[in-house]
Parts: C-alpha cells; structure tokens; sequence
C-alpha cells in the first residue's frame, strides 16, 4: 500500500510539468499580453508614451523574450524557490496575492462542504429508507431545486430576501464599519454572520446532487441479499444500517473527495462575485481577463496538482474501504 | 399428524398476498404445514409457487408493503426451561426486539446465492461471529472468535484460522455456501431454514453440501426446512415432504410413502418430468400448459388448467378439501374424495 502510494506521487511530478506547460501556452495564445494592454492603457489615458520607451518597458517585465524561456524562468522559480513568479495586475508577488486570499476561500469552502455534507448524508438515508415518503418527496424537491437553480440566481435571490427582510447587506465579508477597522471580537462575529449566506448557498448545490446520490445507491444496496441475511441474524434495522448497505452507499460520496480539492481552493466563482466575496475564483476570473500570465497560470497550476492530488486520495480512500479493489491491487 | 409434542413450527392457514402496482398476487392461498423436531421437511415446488414466501413468513421477514399476513398462524415451540413457549409470529411486531431474538439465535436461514448473502467489504469472520455478537453479548470479542473458527472447521473450511480474516470475494463458490452454512449455525438454532442453498453450485459440490447437512443435523439436532424445485436432492435429504402448488399445499406424505406413491396429478406429472438413471429411456413428459399469471384468482382447483385428471365441473367450482388417504399420507385431490 505505501509503496502504491509512493508510486502515485512520483508520478505527479511529470503530470504536473506538462499541466503547467499546457497552462501556461493556453494563456499565451491570445494575441497580446499584459504589456501590450497596459501600454495602451496609459497611452488612453494621455500619457505620451514613445516606441522606445514602450520596449524598455516590454524588456524590463521579460516580455521581449520568447515564449518557452519565459516558461522555463518561471518554472525554475517555483522549483528552486518556491517563487509563483509577479501578478503585474497587482504589483505584488504571486503567492501574496493568493495568500491573501486564500484563509477566506478555505474557510467558506470546508464550512460549506461539512455543511452540505451534515445535511445532505441524514436526509439522504432517510429518503431512501422511507422511499415515496412525505419527508422523501419534499427531500428529492428541494434536492431538485438546489441541482437546477443556477448558484448565482439562488445568490441574488437570497441577498435580496435578507436585505429586504432582516435588513442586513450579506454582501462582501465584512460591514462598511469594519471595512478599514482591526480586528475584534466585533469584526470577526461580523465577518462569520457574512459567511452564512454564502456558505448556504454553496452548501445547497452540493448537498443535493448528494442527497440524489447517495439516496440511489442507498436503494439498490438495501435491495441486496447481504441486507437480508443480516436481518435474518437478528440484527437490529439501524444497526444493520449503518454498518452494511449506508457504508457500502456512502462509497460514491467519499470517492469524489478528489474533484472537490480544487473547489474547495477556487471556491465557487460565480456565487463569490455576486455575493463579492473575495475569493480565489473570482480572482482568476479577473486575472485571466487582464492576461496577467504568472498569477493566472499559478492558480490553474495550483488547480491542477490539487485535481491530480485529490484523485489519489479518492483512490487512497477507495483501497482503504473496498477491500475487493486492496487485494485485486495487491494481487497484479 | 403428530401430537404438539415434537412440533417445532406449525403453520395454519396462512395467506400472504403482495399488493403490487400491477394488482395483487395471493402467493399464499392457506397454507398449512409442521415442522417436526430434528428432522427434515422438504417443500418442492416451482418458482411462484410460495416456499420461499413461506420460509419468509415464518422468519418474520416477508417484505411489507407490498407483503401482508392476510390470515393465519405461524407458531414456535419454543423449550424453555423444561416448559415450552409458544411464539405466533404474525402477532410480533415486524423487526421487533422478540422477533430479534429469534432470528439467527432459534431460527436461521440459509440462501441460495452465496455471493451476495455476504457483504462485500467485511470479512467473512467478522460476518459469522455477528450473530453470537448479537445474542450473547456477555461473550468476549476473542472468544466469539474462537466460535466462529471452531464452527468454520466443523463445515469443512481448510485453514480456518486465516480464513477467518478474509473477504467472501476470496473465497470460492461451494467454500461461501459452507461459510453461509456456519454463519447459520454458530447460535446453534432449533431450525434451519435452507432455501434452495445448492442451486448455485456444481452437482458435486452440492452432495458435499448436502451430506454436510446431514451431519450436522446428527450432531446439533436441528430441523431443517429444505426448500427446492429439484426432486431428487429434497428425496435424499428429507424425512417428509410437502409439494407446493400457486400458493397451496397439494400432498404431504413422509418421504418414501410420497416417492412410492405420489397421489397428486401435481405430483405424478412432476415425477414424469424428471430422468432416471435405470429406467427405461424414454421421452421425458414435461407438464402441458404453463403456471398461470400470478395475477389470477383461483375459486377451484389451482391446477385445474394443466391436470390431466380433471373433472370438469367440480374441480374449477370450489378448492378440494385436504384428505388423507392413507395414514399420514395428506392430498388435495377431489380424485381422492368420497
């Protein structure tokens, strides 16, 4: 198993160099980069800016350079130094730029995980043991509406209803008094009350692709013989339960921990900007718009590794529980 | 029939029916049958035909909805402490703690596919030994253990000590169907309910089963119901048998007196349908007609559109009565009435 492991990682690092050399083409191909934009920025706001110097400007961020050695610059920096390379669009190092950002998008997208998760498992085995229940019918429409209702639209229907209602602005992280404030038990009871809305939000998309989910596989493991001969043991029906058909169920659920690792680091792009919560997505939103090359391509490389990352511990958790999949590895 | 005395199960005019969308299926039409103490019934009977939903019946696990005890009885006799309890089973509560109680620790079942009898992902000790887990719980985790190894040695399963810790996917067919047999029998229970638990397996490794069995029941005195459609196995292993047809109990004869002397057009034509080995060669008669939708509603004789034997205008009018025609030797025939 360790050495599977061990396997598995050493095979990330080819993946991840030709993730990041794809990345970083992809970005390349539009005609034009960050200088050109920027020039003709300055020369629209009236700044006489000469051919000349325009170039020193183009040589001095690297721009004059082609495309595989400023590749490969950055790459080395990240290797060696752990350097993601210079948002030009902020004026600051890359990885400044996302560790700003980052403790916030963390935290907004683990709460909103555990959220959907905590409501999504229970109402989940419940509709599926009480199939074509009340409590079944309403779980499967709201489940509908949380998986048909586009994330932006449930959004702004809700920071509607809370302003109109509660008369409170759920937008952004934080209220106009504390926007410059430091920090205090006020601005952090503050920021937490401005994560609820978001949080729900981002929990309710998730929560009922899981409900439909794990209610499916629910009710073809509980049609299974092995749910008969335990009862036939004498074992009581929550007992029996939890430890066959909901732990053979819930397999699904787990195994696509892997996709949610980048989710959970982008956070969910459209709901954040609408709701103009300063997270990753949106910020790679904006920076692939402005064609600031490094910051944008770290945060797709970023992506990437974690997609890759989260795959192995899908599987990791896999072989961990399914000892069909451990011994048939084990056996090739 | 016998006295109450060495009656293990007593079953009386039980009917169960399944509501389904399609309309509603009588798969019992009243049933009645014992099961003696420490020995072997047989019921023989065609897919539809009720064994299964009566093994069910008397485990207590018939699914409902779309399943429902219309009538009848299903009675325990339980030993207790010299004295005997008696125990109707369509009186508990489905799932029940009494019910529980009853289930793997006086009545056991073994089912006919061995590969999904047994989850996937728990080993095949851990899955044993729950039963003991469940019902003795003053019994140490490592004790049950040695049980379960124990009894895993008894049905024949080399190397127990490791099997013990492997999945059933490590295991082969006929080994699975012996890991059923002990998960059955690790509480040592009063009946074993075995439905069909060969029919899956290769004609050797279903002797093996069988003659297993056998002595197993020398050995802990059980009962055995033995549900089948093949004739032949239920000949080897029961002491009396019982033939099922729609829902009905068509003859029930000790199982020498029912071979010898099958009574039932039913039964008859079943014998024809079936090849020996030192008879003459001859063409093998399969039964004329097919098993009617189980739809249908029968006011007479279910039989009556496939019997060779019938009586029109009496047979289809109204269901001919059980009559014994020879000491303990019970049809429902009116062929056989006054």
């Amino acid at each position: 198993m360790l050495v599977y492991i061990i396997r598995r990682l050493i095979m990330l690092i080819p993946i991840l160099f030709l993730v990041s050399f794809i990345a970083f083409f992809v970005i390349e191909l539009p005609p034009g980069d960050w200088m050109t934009t920027y020039v003709s920025q300055l020369r629209a706001s009236g700044i006489e800016l000469s051919e000349q110097e325009a170039q020193r400007l183009s040589e001095l961020y690297g721009f004059d350079q082609p495309m595989y050695a400023r590749y490969l610059k950055w790459v080395q920096g990240i290797v060696l130094r752990g350097d993601f390379g210079w948002s030009f669009q902020w004026g600051k190092p890359v990885s400044e730029v996302i560790a700003e950002r980052l403790p916030v998008t963390l935290a907004i997208s683990l709460m909103a995980l555990i959220f959907s998760w905590l409501i999504a498992i229970p109402i989940g085995i419940y509709s599926a043991t009480h199939q074509y229940s009340f409590v079944d019918y309403l779980a499967t429409f709201i489940g509908f509406i949380g998986l048909a209702t586009p994330g932006f639209l449930l959004a702004l229907i809700l920071a509607w209803a809370v302003y109109e209602f509660f008369g409170f602005s759920a937008l952004g992280l934080h209220s106009r008094e504390y926007l410059d404030a430091p920090w205090s038990v006020a601005k952090v009871l503050d920021m937490l009350k401005h994560m609820i809305l978001p949080l729900v939000i981002i929990g309710m998309s998730s929560a009922g692709s899981i409900i439909r989910v794990l209610r499916a596989n629910l009710l073809d493991e509980l049609k299974k013989q092995y749910v008969i001969t335990a009862r036939c043991k004498g074992m009581s029906e929550i007992q029996l339960l939890f430890k066959y058909p909901v732990r053979l169920a819930l397999n699904p659920v787990f195994s696509t921990i892997g996709w949610l690792l980048p989710a959970i680091f982008a956070g969910e792009v459209l709901i954040s900007i609408v709701l103009s919560v300063p997270s990753i997505g949106p910020l790679l939103l904006r920076s692939t718009l402005a064609q600031d090359t490094y910051l944008t391509g770290s945060i797709v490389l970023i992506l990437s590794a974690l997609t890759i990352f989260g795959t192995l511990l899908s599987d990791i958790y896999l072989a961990w529980a399914d000892p069909r999949i451990r011994y048939g590895g084990l056996s090739r | 029939m016998q006295t109450t005395k060495n009656v293990l199960v007593e079953i009386e005019d039980l009917k169960v029916e399944f509501r389904l969308h399609e309309g509603t299926v009588h798969a019992l039409e009243g049933v009645s049958l014992r099961i003696p103490q420490g020995r072997t019934l047989g019921v023989i009977g065609e897919s539809g035909s009720g064994k299964s939903v009566t093994a069910q019946a008397i485990m207590g696990i018939i699914p409902s909805p779309p399943g429902k005890i219309v009538q009848g009885r299903v009675r325990l006799y339980l030993p207790e402490n010299g004295s005997e309890r008696v125990v109707d089973v369509t009186e508990l509560p489905p799932n029940g703690a009494e019910i529980r109680q009853i289930r793997g620790k006086e009545i056991s079942m073994i089912f006919q596919e061995p590969m999904t009898s047994f989850s996937p992902v728990h080993t095949i000790g851990d899955q044993i030994m729950e039963a003991i887990r469940i019902h003795y719980p003053e019994v140490s985790k490592k004790e049950a253990r040695e049980r379960t190894i124990e009894m895993m040695r008894r049905v024949g399963i080399p190397r127990p000590e490791q099997r013990v810790d492997a999945y059933p996917f490590q295991f082969s067919g006929g080994m699975r169907q012996r890991a059923m047999i002990a998960m059955a029998l690790i509480c040592h229970p009063r009946l074993v309910i075995a439905d069909e638990p060969t029919t899956a397996l290769d004609v050797t490794i279903e002797a093996q089963i069988l003659e297993l069995l056998q002595d197993l029941q020398k050995e802990f005195g059980m009962s055995i119901m033995y549900i089948s459609h093949d004739l032949t196995v239920v000949g080897g292993i029961a002491d009396e048998v019982v033939v099922m047809y729609l829902g009905l109990v068509m003859e029930q004869a000790a199982t020498d007196e029912l071979f010898d002397n099958p009574l039932h057009p039913y039964t008859q034509a079943l014998w024809r349908s079936i090849p020996t080995i030192d008879g003459e060669l001859e063409r093998l008669s399969p039964i004329r007609g097919a098993l009617p939708s189980p739809f249908a509603v029968h006011k007479g004789c279910p039989f009556y559109s496939r019997c060779e034997k019938r009586i029109p205008g009496v047979c289809e009018v109204s269901r001919p009565p059980m009559i014994e025609v020879r000491p303990n030797h019970w049809v429902r025939c009116f062929l056989y009435s006054e």
